[in-house]
């Protein structure tokens, strides 16, 4: 399979890769997919007092695909507001990594993380938020 | 290192280069000055020449396997010999009965060609494996009944390089009077095969698994006793009416060359990619979580097939760029679905997703197989630090515990 030369980029260096504490309150942990399909990608978002994504770290079980996506995703909420962040669409996701139409469930899985990340921080604190769909 | 040349080639159960004694021998039958005639012409020694050329061929093809020449058949491949002798066997026989029975971990040859007589109105069993890859005989023995026509299994697994004991699955289908179909694609050159003595019927050769060309191949008919198969290509009468269309010289020549050269050097050849292949093992099964998959003993010297736990397999393949491996099968690897040899042998798919085909040839160097596990280790590391299963599972969080989303 050919991979874009930003999927090779991001596999070859994938940015922001670890894991903060889990029951770090100002965290928040998404974990989505499953062994078995191929794919387990898991988001977390360290956020500020002001609601702003000051850092975000992946590790993803999956293609290469799946972990581009997930690293982009990486450096692409850190800075960004909740509200900002879970506006984050899969198919900016694929277009900017090109992915082909066979891969396009990797940017899909990369806006559950996001969204189930975020929704994890947000029932920590208690926020009254209309039920998330989980992925 | 020295000058090793990269990507190294580990993948000779997919295809093997045409050895260049072969090419020589084909390069004879192709222009002006060569043996470019029909063998079918009989009226001149342009015909006659090539014809002689051809029957050289068949005498080597059946040479490495114990048959009678006269019992082999040209085909274009394994492909289409496996089609001839399950359709040509099903077609002739269908008075006497419409049941086959094959098995689950079998190539996409033999599969599709019983989905075809399934649609044809034959009913198909389609036998299970055990953990290591191999049929059970005993379950076999349940699964004949009268109206039974055919079985087909094939010799060596092309995934997982596990060797089924055709002999006794042989002797069983004789007791009953039930044709026996073997796809030996995978075993010429790697497993010692004596027709004179196995109680085979049908059995489909391959030159390019063997340092032959691509696009030949051939079909045994076993003569006594007699086998009776169905023609599934008409034309000039060609291959006794079995198989009508000009024979190509060049490809036969090259598939007899290249069995020959099996047969007299497979001793030698083997010990020596055996222990390559264990040096390659004790170098990757020094990490953890890392499984062979098929059975340890019953298995071919050259193939070793490993599941990496806890990375996914497209992107350990890609990370493994400086080395040609196949990610289950090489048919398969364009899906994203597990293979399914390994689910078959009751793999989880999470191991199934993650296993590598390694297969080691003629051309292959101890230094090869030392830098191979050194890419390997790298690549494997690295995808485990990516993986949050691995992160789990040092964690002591047992993944099977974890209800997972699926999607
Ligand atoms: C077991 C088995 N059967 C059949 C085939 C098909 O052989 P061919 O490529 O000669 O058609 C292969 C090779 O892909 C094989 O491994």
């Amino acid at each position: 399979m050919a991979y874009s030369d930003k999927v090779m980029d991001h596999y070859e260096n994938p940015r922001n890769v670890g894991s903060f504490d889990k029951s770090d309150d100002a965290v928040g942990t998404g974990m989505v997919g499953a062994p078995a399909c191929g794919d387990v990608m898991k988001l977390q978002i360290k956020v500020n007092d002001d609601g702003v994504i000051e850092d975000a770290k992946f590790k993803t079980y999956g293609c290469g695909s799946a972990i581009a996506s997930s690293s982009l995703l990486t450096e692409w909420v850190r800075g960004k507001s909740l509200e900002e962040a879970s506006q984050i669409k899969n198919t900016q996701i694929a277009e900017e990594l090109a992915l082909p139409p066979v891969k396009i469930h990797c940017s899909v899985l990369a806006e559950d993380a996001i969204k189930a990340a975020i929704s994890d921080y947000q029932e920590k604190h208690g926020a009254e938020e209309p039920e998330q769909k989980t992925a | 290192m020295s000058d090793l040349k990269l990507p190294i080639y580990l993948d000779y159960s997919s295809t093997t280069p045409v050895d260049e004694r072969v090419a020589e021998e084909m390069k004879k039958c192709l222009t002006r000055d060569g043996l470019f005639g029909n063998p079918a012409s009989r009226s001149h020694s342009f015909g006659w020449d090539a014809e002689k050329a051809v029957e050289k061929a068949r005498e080597q093809v059946a040479g490495l396997v114990g048959a009678d020449p006269r019992e082999i058949i040209w085909t274009s491949g394994a492909t289409e010999a496996d089609n001839l002798a399950i359709k040509g066997a099903a077609h002739f026989y269908q008075r006497k009965g419409k049941h086959i029975i094959t098995v689950k971990t079998e190539h996409k040859a033999v599969l599709d060609t019983a989905r075809q007589l399934e649609r044809e109105g034959y009913e198909v069993t389609y036998l299970g494996v055990d953990e290591n890859g191999l049929v059970d005989l005993q379950e076999l023995q349940d699964t004949m009944r009268d109206d039974t026509i055919l079985v087909s299994v094939m010799h060596v697994n092309n995934e997982i390089g596990v060797i089924q004991d055709i002999e006794a699955i042989g002797n069983l289908c004789r007791e009953r009077g039930i044709v026996f179909h073997v796809d030996a694609a995978q075993s010429t050159g790697k497993v010692g095969i004596d027709l004179s003595k196995l109680p085979v019927d049908l059995m489909s050769f391959s030159a390019h698994k063997t340092y032959g060309p691509k696009g030949i191949g051939a079909l045994y008919v076993r003569r006594k006793p007699r086998v009776r198969i169905e023609a599934q290509i008409h034309g000039g009468g060609h291959e006794r009416g079995m198989r009508s269309g000009t024979l190509a010289p060049h490809q036969i020549v090259g598939m007899g060359e290249a069995f020959r050269i099996a047969g007299a050097e497979m001793g030698t050849e083997l010990e020596r990619i055996r222990m390559l292949r264990d040096r390659l093992w004790e170098g990757l099964n020094d990490m953890e979580e890392v499984y062979l998959n098929g059975d340890k003993e019953r298995r071919v010297a050259h193939n070793l097939n490993v599941s990496f736990n806890f990375v996914e397999g497209e992107s350990l393949i890609m990370s493994l760029r400086d080395i040609a491996v196949s990610s289950g099968s090489a048919c398969t690897s364009a899906s994203l679905e597990p293979s399914y040899v390994l689910r078959a042998l009751g793999r989880d798919d999470e191991l199934a997703h993650s296993s590598i085909r390694f297969s080691i040839g003629r051309h292959t160097t101890v230094e090869e197989v030392d830098h191979t596990i050194d890419i390997v280790h790298k690549a494997v590391g690295k995808l485990r630090e990516l993986s949050p299963l691995w992160e789990m599972y040092q964690e002591g969080i047992d993944l099977k515990s974890i209800e997972w989303a699926a999607h």
